[in-house]
């Protein structure tokens, strides 16, 4: 059994934020949800809000191990549920003695020790429970998620020679995506849907603090409303939750007590990273620092 | 775990069947999962239980947006259903006694407001709506329109998004109010009014189904652009995977002989392991034609828009934009990045040369023809985004065949519903037979173009 099995939402709301995160209303929900139903979650949002924090975060919280999978353009069955390790099979049949039939051979090389497990099969055989996190599934191509349906709906996996390798233990299974293309209904149909988006002043607030607490409170709060003025311009790449804590932590080794023009010029290349949007944050954003200091 | 009442059931298939009719693809199974769901969560608490519901029924950021807006209708409607047939009535302030409400008390609750919305708590702003409906919806005996009431009500109560500096210091609504927050509030009176309305009457409105404003791209003149330019972002990062999606596949892969043989060492000279050729993605050479004459006016902000991501997605491409001659603006595009910029460079200089503010479709073909001629080749993409109405001037269909041939792919966007085609000057028909031709007015009809494109030639 599972070393915490929650029982209310906010046991996973408060386990979550012991864990280091802290869930919004809507995540700590489905998260609920999905260990209480034992259904995948397919996470959507924009880049950086902590769709793949929340899976890590889980699997502290629940103290079961995290088998990651990340997608990538080509990514294949044999890179991510199984593979037959060809070269100990060639060399098996080598060693074999010539009077050894076909059907011996068969049995033998098609045994577990040949099979090379990748990380779905790996979540699926567990002996002890995992949280399961496949991670961009949207890089991959809609082969790849026909083939995911299978572990998704019966948490099992076909293996043509071997036959059927069922889970001994549920996974809690979490899919990240950045919505770069429709994902397919079938999928989609499996799981849970829970969408993240960039938090408001308050909870993130409540998350810079808790990842840097030696930060002084007005710094802190006046450095969420600027980025929450940088989001609101039209830039190539939005500042996310994970710079914006990289940005206090930045404030604090250099012993900031006040974001000013002159801090925030300094500074900007933490939370801004593209050559056009410097320019474009320098002119809107540090406009308006001067007027206010 | 609270059981939920029995008739929670035929409600939620009753909602299910509503979140169809908008559209939303919410299947038997979704419906299940809502079901199990709401074994797990406690049906009672408002929040979580809408949660737990879009999070079964929902699943894209679009359907979620359609899901919230028939959320609320339904409920609503629901609870005030019941509410009639079982004849409860709200006994407060709304039907007592209105005359506690003097100057004094009216000014203070305008402050209480302005704060309320500056600071965003939404159960304060909730009781203050119905407060605010009592003291001033009787003053002027409720015009029957909510619209209206809703609107005369926030002007009395002197909420705008704007500064306003003649104020008092300490009054909160001098530096101008949140604008969503003064939408939300304005909402809250709206339900209000409904409400009381329905209590008056007994009985329910009609059902306004969700129009296609509501949800698909804005198009009209006065349109967000902000929305247009977020539909545009998601879109360039689909262009980015999109193309490439077909590199995964194994089908027609060349095996690099070379490489094989070496691999094949580790194997004792059995090629175990075979090597393939990479398979290089393509990268379309595009010319976009971009109507920017006053009949597509509403339209040409998004072409804009759509031109302008595209920019970003591929390597080698020029744009033109036309009304009664053709202008090449790749230049424009590639020295600003902000989009706002870009279209008032286009607006002023692109040196569009617009006398009479008509299309003539048939010179822009030729002009275009002479300005390309000897780059157009069988790789290369020609996009063009317009209605094709010609005001009665030559279509010069002949002359977009000539450059249809010389391009591998010539595509048509038309921000005109499909039902208007070939009516009145639109002479589509004559281009269609040249090209493919897209009705392109929802970002779904904008993805299925896209997905037009990135399609690898001879497939």
């Amino acid at each position: 059994m599972p070393a915490t099995e929650p029982s209310t939402i906010e046991d996973v709301r408060e386990g979550l934020q012991r864990a280091g995160y802290l869930a919004g209303e809507s995540a700590a929900l489905v998260a609920y949800l999905a260990t209480r139903l034992g259904k995948p979650v397919l996470v959507e949002g924009p880049a950086g809000v902590g769709k793949t924090e929340l899976a890590k975060a889980l699997s502290r919280y629940l103290e079961r191990p995290l088998v990651r999978l990340q997608c990538y353009e080509g990514l294949d069955e044999a890179k991510a549920l199984y593979e037959w390790n060809y070269r100990k099979q060639l060399l098996r049949i080598q060693a074999e003695a010539q009077d050894t039939g076909w059907s011996e051979v068969q049995d033998d090389i098609f045994g577990e020790e040949f099979l090379l497990t990748r990380p779905l099969l790996q979540a699926i055989s567990s002996e002890e429970p995992v949280v399961l996190l496949i991670d961009e599934i949207d890089k991959t191509d809609q082969e790849f998620e026909a083939m995911l349906l299978e572990i998704l709906s019966d948490f099992q996996v076909s293996i043509p020679e071997m036959g059927r390798v069922e889970a001994r233990t549920r996974p809690v299974v979490l899919l990240t995506s950045n919505n770069t293309r429709e994902l397919t209904e079938a999928l989609k149909r499996r799981c849970l849907y829970l969408w993240l988006d960039y938090p408001d002043v308050e909870h993130e607030l409540e998350i810079v603090r808790l990842h840097a607490p030696e930060l002084d409170a007005t710094v802190a709060r006046k450095l969420v409303e600027v980025i929450g003025m940088v989001r609101d311009l039209d830039l190539k790449k939005p500042p996310s939750i994970a710079e914006s804590i990289d940005w206090a932590r930045a404030l604090l080794l250099l012993g900031a007590t006040d974001i000013d023009d002159a801090v925030f010029r300094d500074t900007m290349s933490v939370i801004v990273k593209h050559r056009t949007d410097l320019d474009l944050v320098a002119e809107r954003v540090g406009v308006k620092l001067v007027t206010r200091a | 775990m609270a059981v939920a009442p029995p008739g929670i059931a035929a409600r939620l298939v009753e909602f299910c069947e509503e979140l169809r009719s908008e559209g939303v693809a919410a299947g038997t199974s979704e419906l299940l999962d809502g079901f199990a769901v709401l074994d797990a969560v406690a049906w009672t608490d408002p929040e979580d239980f809408r949660a737990a519901l879009s999070a079964t029924l929902a699943k894209s950021p679009e359907d979620r947006r359609i899901f919230e807006l028939v959320f609320d209708r339904f409920f609503f409607r629901a609870a005030e259903a019941a509410a009639v047939e079982v004849g409860v009535k709200e006994s407060d302030g709304s039907t007592g006694s209105g005359s506690d409400f003097d100057e004094m008390n009216l000014d203070t609750l305008r402050q209480q407001i302005a704060a309320a919305l500056r600071d965003g708590s939404e159960a304060a702003l909730r009781d203050l709506a119905r407060l605010a409906i009592a003291a001033f919806g009787r003053q002027g005996e409720g015009s029957g329109v909510i619209g209206v009431d809703v609107q005369r009500i926030r002007r009395s109560l002197g909420l705008r998004a704007e500064p306003q500096p003649d104020l008092d210091e300490d009054d909160p609504r001098r530096d101008g109010l949140p604008r969503d927050q003064l939408r939300r509030f304005e909402e809250l009176l709206r339900r209000e009014l409904e409400r009381q309305q329905i209590e008056r009457t007994e009985t329910l409105p009609p059902k306004r189904p969700l129009n296609e404003l509501d949800r698909a791209l804005p198009s009209g003149p006065l349109q967000d652009l902000a929305a247009v330019h977020r539909v545009v972002t998601q879109l360039k990062r689909r262009l980015k995977t999109q193309g490439q999606e077909s590199r995964g596949h194994r089908h027609h892969a060349h095996v690099d002989v070379r490489r094989t043989m070496r691999a094949s060492l580790e194997t004792g000279g059995v090629p175990v392991q075979l090597r393939y050729r990479p398979k290089r993605p393509r990268r379309p050479e595009i010319y976009v034609l971009c109507d920017v004459s006053t009949s597509v006016t509403s339209a040409s902000v998004f072409f804009l828009s759509v031109l302008h991501a595209l920019h970003d997605s591929f390597r080698k491409m020029r744009s033109f934009v036309f009304i009664e001659r053709i202008s090449e603006v790749t230049d424009v595009f590639l020295r600003e990045r902000d989009f706002a910029n870009v279209s008032e460079a286009i607006a002023k200089d692109a040196g569009v040369a617009d006398v009479s503010g008509y299309t003539d479709y048939g010179r822009v073909w030729s002009e275009f023809r002479d300005l390309v001629d000897d780059d157009l080749h069988p790789r290369a993409t020609v996009i063009v985004l317009g209605d094709a109405r010609t005001n009665g001037r030559d279509p010069g269909a002949d002359v977009f065949a000539q450059v249809a041939a010389r391009a591998g792919r010539t595509f048509w966007l038309n921000p005109e519903p499909r039902l208007y085609w070939n009516y009145g000057d639109s002479v589509i028909s004559a281009y269609e037979r040249h090209c493919e031709a897209f009705e392109c007015w929802t970002t779904a009809q904008l993805e299925d173009f896209v997905k037009a494109l990135a399609r690898p030639v001879g497939s």
